[in-house]
């Protein structure tokens, strides 16, 4: 497979940032009872991932190349602008949405999954083109698996289940089942 | 608030014990009560991606309670000096300082380990537990409360870090730190090391949370019918 | 407004401050700054010769194994496309790319040791290939970074067997799942056939990749 389509394929599938990578996580246990709130943060999340990955090249080759140890704080602090502005157009032109996401919004700023992309386009010197690739890979990736957890547990909420598994002790062996289905992918698009 | 009080004096009748100060109650709700992973399920990025095998999340239990008492302690100390406007900023630019600091002394002297735990040394920087801590805590008490805090939130995380990466590992590689203790017959579960392994592990560590406070429960209203 | 009663408790407002001027905000962040710069720059220095010192024995490790112990090493510099005995002027040491050349104590030549990385299953897979140019014969490959699934994939690393089949095969390779026969073939490892295949794909594009380039200088005269 190409380099671009692998790019795409992997982080979507054989490497998914929440299943695979554990990246994302207190979002897809925090946001994940209800189908719509899920799809629509990871829709958010993707967006914020695409600027960041457009940023962090910027910044890796015109700033960084002679100060690699400011990388870490350089990154959040783009990461933190980036998601403060999204909020303000969220807010302005999608007020439902802003109030449904409510704290999340914010709470995209740490997430793993936006510096941990960073950190990953950046050791493997990927390009700009790559990068976004590798972003819109990663977001929707997030949102799979989002939506996945979510219409799993909005069946849950309505089934019959015992009061010790009740909240997060399913919820982490539906997780675990759903990365293993995940492994199925391995060996996707490999020579 | 509690004050710690004295002794009492020998010819008075049998009275509660003295309340522990409050020093202790900060470090020790961290561990217990209050865990940052088990209770307030902070931290679950690093709980899971690094928990494969004991020396890892002994190091990156390490790393982070180093960051989360420097932190604390310095966020704390200059808390009457930020402007509340700046507040979230400075929080952050002084946890990420801590980060870069810890991953470069890691890089240093650990080169094994920083190498295995990669990108996630980094990610401590937006490990909620330390953000959260400093917004709920350190920025609003002093600094010995503070350290207290974080120290004991540390050492919270770094129990829940042990629990979960001694059980993937010693069922997935048949060793402990490194260590062959099922022997060569064992064959390793490697499933455990995997990322679902990972997910599985903590899941079962809070059912049988869940089923505790279930019985306590049941057991409260039994006691009280 | 006299005689309502408000429904909810208004939370008790503190008394109004006066808005914080810009200039003690710039300051708050200014200070942070410095420390922060300060802080890291310090660490960095002390760090540094550590860090340079370990990926180095890495790297010269890496090229005694994979060479066998030449006992002597050449350095050769990649400038623009070509190879060369002198490193560029002007250019960070440690950003050249590097070609190692080794010679037996006779003087000739034993091989070449390249790094090259490509994408394995979970993440990069670095490679130390030697090989001799001439005759596409590798040498060996060292690993000098993986994240394999351990137990599966990083046996390409640690499974010694399939490390030492390397050496002696003629490139491009080829990996078969069945016992290999011939010069050019490598039997893939149970359970980490990706990660066989990935480390196969790295050796046949690094030598693609350096043959032209040393075959190129040799022709130069300059051997």
């Amino acid at each position: 497979m190409s380099g671009l389509a692998w790019i795409f394929f992997s982080t979507l599938l054989v490497n998914n940032f929440t299943l695979a990578m554990f990246l994302g996580l207190c979002s897809f246990f925090g946001v994940t009872s209800k189908i719509d709130t899920a799809w629509r943060l990871g829709a958010a999340n993707t967006f914020v991932l695409v600027i960041t990955a457009v940023s962090v090249w910027l910044l890796n080759t015109f700033l960084l190349a002679r100060t690699p140890f400011l990388r870490t704080i350089a990154f959040i602090v783009v990461i933190a602008s980036t998601v403060q502005i999204v909020e303000m157009i969220i807010k302005k032109y999608l007020p439902v949405l802003f109030r449904e996401l409510g704290i999340y919004l914010p709470l995209i700023t740490t997430n793993c999954a936006i510096l941990g992309l960073a950190l990953f386009q950046t050791t493997r010197n990927y390009n700009l083109i790559e990068g976004i690739v590798f972003a819109f890979g990663a977001g929707l990736g997030l949102t799979l698996a989002l939506t996945l957890m979510a219409s799993i547990r909005e069946r849950m909420d309505v089934a019959d289940v015992p009061a010790m598994a009740k909240r997060m002790g399913l919820v982490l062996i539906v997780a675990s089942c759903l990365s293993m289905a995940f492994m199925g992918f391995a060996g996707l698009g490999s020579q | 608030m509690n004050a710690p009080i004295p002794a009492l004096p020998p010819d008075e009748p049998a009275a509660a014990p003295p309340p522990p100060p409050q020093l202790f109650l900060d470090f020790w709700s961290g561990i217990g009560q209050n865990n940052p992973v088990f209770v307030q399920m902070l931290g679950l990025c690093p709980a899971l991606a690094v928990s494969n095998s004991v020396t890892n999340g002994l190091a990156m239990g390490v790393a982070t309670l180093f960051v989360l008492v420097c932190s604390s302690f310095l966020i704390s100390a200059v808390r009457n000096y930020i402007a509340n406007e700046v507040r979230l900023c400075s929080y952050i630019l002084i946890i990420a300082t801590f980060v870069t600091v810890a991953d470069m002394v890691l890089a240093a002297w650990f080169p094994e380990i920083s190498k295995a735990l990669g990108p996630f040394i980094p990610l401590i920087v937006v490990n909620c537990i330390i953000l959260g801590r400093a917004e709920a805590f350190a920025g609003k008490v002093g600094p010995a409360r503070a350290v207290a805090d974080a120290i004991g939130m540390g050492l919270g995380f770094m129990l829940a870090l042990l629990m979960v990466s001694a059980f993937r590992e010693l069922l997935g590689s048949g060793s402990l730190l490194g260590f062959n203790i099922l022997g060569p017959r064992y064959e390793p579960w490697v499933f455990m090391v995997m990322p679902p392994g990972g997910f599985l592990t903590l899941g079962l560590i809070f059912l049988f949370m869940g089923w505790r406070m279930d019985r306590d429960a049941r057991r409260a209203k039994e006691g009280k019918a | 407004m006299s005689g309502d009663q408000e429904p909810r408790t208004v939370p008790a407002v503190p008394q109004a401050e006066p808005s914080v001027p810009a200039s003690r905000l710039l300051m708050t962040l200014a200070f942070g700054g410095a420390f922060a710069g300060l802080l890291i720059a310090y660490v960095y220095e002390k760090t540094l010769p550590a860090i340079q010192k370990y990926a180095d024995a890495k790297i010269e490790g890496a090229v005694n194994e994979v060479l066998g112990k030449p006992a002597r090493l050449e350095t050769l510099y990649l400038v623009g496309d070509k190879l060369s005995k002198t490193p560029p002027a002007g250019v960070e040491l440690r950003e050249v790319t590097k070609a190692y050349v080794g010679f037996d104590d006779k003087g000739a030549r034993v091989g070449v040791a390249v790094e090259a990385a490509e994408p394995g299953f979970v993440d990069e897979v670095r490679l130390m290939v030697g090989f001799d140019p001439a005759t596409s014969m590798l040498t060996g490959f060292s690993m000098l970074g993986q994240k394999e699934t351990p137990g599966l994939g990083d046996k390409v690393e640690k499974d010694m067997t399939f490390v030492g089949a390397f050496r002696g095969k003629v490139a491009p390779l080829k990996g078969t799942k069945s016992t290999a026969t011939d010069a050019s073939t490598v039997q893939t490892l149970t359970g980490a056939t990706i990660s066989s295949r990935t480390v196969i794909q790295i050796i046949n594009h690094a030598v693609a990749l350096w043959q032209p380039r040393l075959q190129a200088l040799e022709k130069e005269g300059v051997q």
